[in-house]
């Protein structure tokens, strides 16, 4: 390895620190304790993660596939409006969506005193789904995680090369047979990785399960930790969850090993876009308002009625600070993250070696582990660097400067890193997909030097997976709470603590505007997004 | 390379700077497991009487644990400040406090509701009975904790998760006077009883009651103190239909748990904070617990809120506090066995 390539695996690892904390947790089992948990709780737990997995795989896949078909392919009314609005959900932190369906459905809230008022029905009398359960849970997570599927498989079927698709119906093959046989199998990286990443939130999730008493692994590791005491044993059951993420994530790779899917881009042939009338149109439409309703529309418009009650709020200027701590905050972690993403995946590109890929690998998993447990495994390392630094210092220049890491910013920030670099590898690493090798190589024979084809060649065509990665993580940051939680400075609160402390308190209305002003933060990157996401279509000659 | 190293000297002259002027006026430094809205007021009075400036950090008690232990000796905590036994019995384990020795900070806090050592000191108390609804419940039918266990009950209770730590400290407390088999036997029978899966928070279980989920609940009285005070008309209705029973009056009395705060093992500011757990523990403070959040002040002489006199006098279980935290990590077992999630 040369320098170069040695400061990138010595990063990678780095990012991945927290990570082989948790694994090394399982060099010193705790055999009593797991064993314990195993005979009561751990088949559960495994049972209601593998059913959420399945249930929000499919549904995400569902409703992300389906809308970005529809709206990459389609003339209906309204798609212009749609292609920006199916991105809306992302700004809703899953928690608060969960909130919010609660204060609706539950038995004390409007819809079922409606119910009983029209059919004057007791509780007991009558049959209504219960919001706070495996079910529930299941639906809060696809309608909020979709967005993931669709973002980047809409990139996928509108960069398709319309040769493929239309070689296919030269052949023969009617529009249906084209999408199953052609479209969908050229997207599939795409949605594989959009998947992944809905599904890697889906098992980090704590804040959701918690509320509706969903058990399982994360909410295990924090039973097991803040109830037994034993931070050893949820660092394991933590190490449990990584083994499962690692399984999750080798499968995918190995359905699709050798296959790449590069394309020929035709800048000549822009995609038809085929006008839908009658009744195609309206289900066209069906399918692409039922999530922006579902999953954005109602829970925004609950959250306006509890903010509306607690109107006073707006004239504190503490709730101003709390928003731009929240932004800043988010902003400058989205900066680190992206650059992070970008240097690993071209790293891996230009020296694919074994333990570089391995590393980089590492570094990408922090995402499907609970954030509190990403705290904690930078707990100790940051401040045994802060107690190093600190003595050298006192022994040079008899001061103690206090602790640089723990407890400061940059704590957080690097937390951050380690939790949502994957999201932004995730998305530059599409990219880069899509990129030939042929091109590096073609520059290459008329002599353009690495960094000449980065800034030249790569860096243009990666603007807008570069973009999508910087609004992804954003509005990730904004949205965090467990290590914002434990690693934050004195006095330094976000909106998403806020929420939370006020949510846990069980006073929703009060939880109302700061989760309001997270969706109304988060909506601005996502329109930003979206209008990047047309500009780059128009250049590609839609 | 030269350009990183321009930028480590700005990075140490402000931290410095920082450094040096925070450290100039009197401060004291709280890790709290409380919430800050419900910590800030007393927080801010006592700034503004002695001139000391307190910074808070809020968060989950283990997980400020966990930043305390990993800061070690440059942690820059001065106070640990928790809300329930089990959290501080674990921060005592885990080595965190130092003693404190005060005349005025003993006689104020019973000894029961302090450590033995003088590593924390309570500073209020939760109590956690049961609640009725008087339409479908005679109150007589009501007796212990123990007694939800009948088959009577069947299908009937509200209660909220065991991963809740005052649900662990109250199944600590029957395993100190019921022993691990006959309290293991009686939360399987108790599981049985409920009338849905653990959800929510203990306002969800006195909502239940109020709404006829289910008849009887077990829950801490600060949130049926803010459902009867709260803005929210419907909240009130609902709060107003639901009475609290005092269990276990002729034995060992209703179950009681404490927030406390103690001094931290490294901490540098311990004068300030040994003043702040002072002023925690006077009358004044004491009386804005129970005025604010509607909790049972530790000292015994403070006149209780209007709202906490209309609940009436009870017993109170005076198991010592440090037996609940040990004892919380048997009762997580426990209740893993039995089934309750």
């Amino acid at each position: 390895m040369n320098r170069g390539t040695l400061l990138l695996f010595a990063v990678a690892v780095l990012i991945g620190l927290p990570l082989i904390v948790v694994a090394l947790s399982l060099l010193n089992p705790q055999w009593d304790i797991l064993y314990h948990l195993w005979q009561t709780v751990i088949p559960e737990y495994i049972g209601h993660s593998l059913i959420l997995l399945f249930a929000v795989g499919f549904g995400v896949t569902l409703l992300g596939v389906s809308t970005a078909w529809c709206i990459s392919q389609y003339d209906f009314p309204g798609w212009r409006w749609l292609s920006w609005a199916l991105l809306l959900p992302l700004a809703m932190p899953a928690y608060i969506t969960a909130y919010t369906y609660t204060g609706l459905l539950d038995y004390a809230g409007p819809v079922q005193g409606l119910v009983r008022d029209i059919f004057s029905v007791n509780i007991g009398e009558y049959w209504f789904p219960q919001i706070r359960s495996l079910s529930g849970a299941i639906f809060v997570l696809c309608i909020v995680l979709y967005p993931y599927v669709y973002l980047i498989t809409r990139a996928a079927f509108m960069q398709q090369s319309t040769t493929a698709f239309e070689s296919a119906k030269t052949l023969g093959a009617g529009s249906l047979r084209s999408f199953w046989k052609v479209a969908l199998p050229l997207a599939r990286p795409a949605i594989a990785t959009g998947v992944t990443l809905a599904l890697m939130e889906t098992l980090a999730d704590y804040g959701t399960m918690e509320y509706f008493g969903v058990t399982v692994f994360t909410t295990g590791i924090f039973r097991t930790w803040y109830g037994i005491g034993d931070a050893q044993g949820a660092l394991q059951l933590s190490a449990l969850l990584l083994m499962f993420v690692i399984i999750l994530i080798m499968v995918e790779r190995y359905s699709r090993r050798r296959a790449r899917f590069y394309q020929q881009r035709s800048a000549t042939r822009p995609p038809q876009r085929r006008p839908l009338s009658g009744w195609r149109a309206a289900v066209a439409s069906l399918i692409c308002w039922l999530p922006v309703v579902l999953g954005f529309a109602i829970p925004a418009a609950q959250l306006l009625w509890w903010s509306i009650q607690k109107s006073d709020i707006w004239q504190q200027s503490a709730f101003w600070i709390l928003t731009f701590n929240t932004l800043w905050l988010g902003l400058l972690a989205a900066l680190i993250t992206v650059a992070l993403a970008l240097w690993l995946a071209y790293g891996r590109r230009r020296h694919p070696t074994r333990p570089l890929r391995a590393a980089i690998s590492l570094a990408g998993m922090g995402y499907a582990i609970p954030g509190i447990v990403i705290a904690v495994g930078l707990l100790s390392p940051l401040a045994w660097i802060d107690n190093q630094l600190i003595t050298i210092s006192e022994w040079l220049f008899d001061f103690n400067p206090g602790l640089l890491f723990s407890g400061t910013v940059m704590a957080l920030l690097f937390a951050y890193s380690v939790r949502f670099l994957s999201v932004s590898l995730q998305t530059v690493n599409s990219g880069l997909e899509q990129i030939t090798p042929q091109m590096d190589d073609s520059a290459r024979t008329l002599g353009a030097s690495g960094k000449r084809i980065l800034w030249r060649i790569h860096l243009p065509l990666l603007r807008s997976p570069l973009l999508a990665a910087l609004i992804l993580v954003l509005v990730d940051v904004m949205k965090e709470l467990p290590a914002t939680l434990v690693l934050r400075p004195f006095d330094f609160n976000t909106l998403a603590v806020r929420a939370f402390e006020m949510a846990s308190d069980e006073r929703l209305a009060d939880a109302g505007p700061p989760a309001l002003m997270i969706v109304v933060v988060g909506l601005i990157p996502v329109i930003m997004l979206s209008r990047a996401l047309r500009s780059n279509s128009l250049k590609t000659g839609e | 390379m030269r350009k990183f190293n321009s930028l480590l000297a700005i990075l140490a002259a402000t931290s410095a700077t920082l450094v040096s002027f925070t450290s100039a006026a009197a401060e004291v430094n709280i890790y709290s497991a409380r919430k800050e809205a419900l910590i800030k007021p007393v927080l801010e009075k006592f700034t503004e009487q002695t001139g000391i400036e307190v910074n808070l950090l809020t968060g989950k008690a283990d997980a400020l644990l966990a930043r305390l232990n990993s800061e070690g000796e440059n942690t820059p905590a001065d106070l640990f400040l928790t809300v329930d036994a089990g959290a501080l019995h674990r921060a005592v384990e885990a080595n965190a406090f130092q003693p404190v020795i005060s005349d005025t900070i003993n006689s104020a806090v019973p000894a029961h509701f302090r450590s033995a050592d003088n590593l924390w000191f309570g500073l209020s108390l939760r109590a956690r009975p049961i609640f009725y609804s008087p339409e479908r419940v005679n109150p007589d039918e009501l007796q212990s904790y123990l007694s939800l266990a009948d088959e009577k009950w069947n299908d009937r209770i509200c209660i909220r998760s065991s991963n809740n730590l005052y649900n662990q400290s109250l199944v600590a407390a029957l395993i100190e006077h019921h022993g691990v088999d006959k309290t293991e036997k009686w939360a399987e029978n108790f599981v049985e009883n409920f009338a849905r899966k653990p959800v929510g928070g203990d306002r969800d279980q006195i909502k239940g009651v109020a709404f006829g989920v289910c008849d009887i609940a077990v829950a801490n009285t600060y949130y049926f103190g803010h459902m009867l005070n709260s803005e929210d008309a419907e909240e009130r209705a609902a709060a107003e239909k639901v009475k609290i029973f005092w269990p276990a009056q002729d034995k060992q009395g209703a179950h009681v748990n404490v927030s406390g705060i103690g001094v931290t093992k490294h901490a540098k500011n311990v004068d300030e904070a040994k003043k702040l757990i002072q002023f925690l523990v006077s009358e004044e403070s004491q009386k804005w617990y129970a005025q604010a959040n509607y909790e049972y002040p530790v000292r015994e002489s403070v006149e209780w809120s209007e709202t906490l006199q209309q609940w009436g006098d009870f017993k109170q279980d005076d198991i010592a506090m440090d037996i609940l935290g040990e004892n919380n990590g048997d009762a997580v077992r426990l209740m893993n066995r039995a089934g309750w999630r």
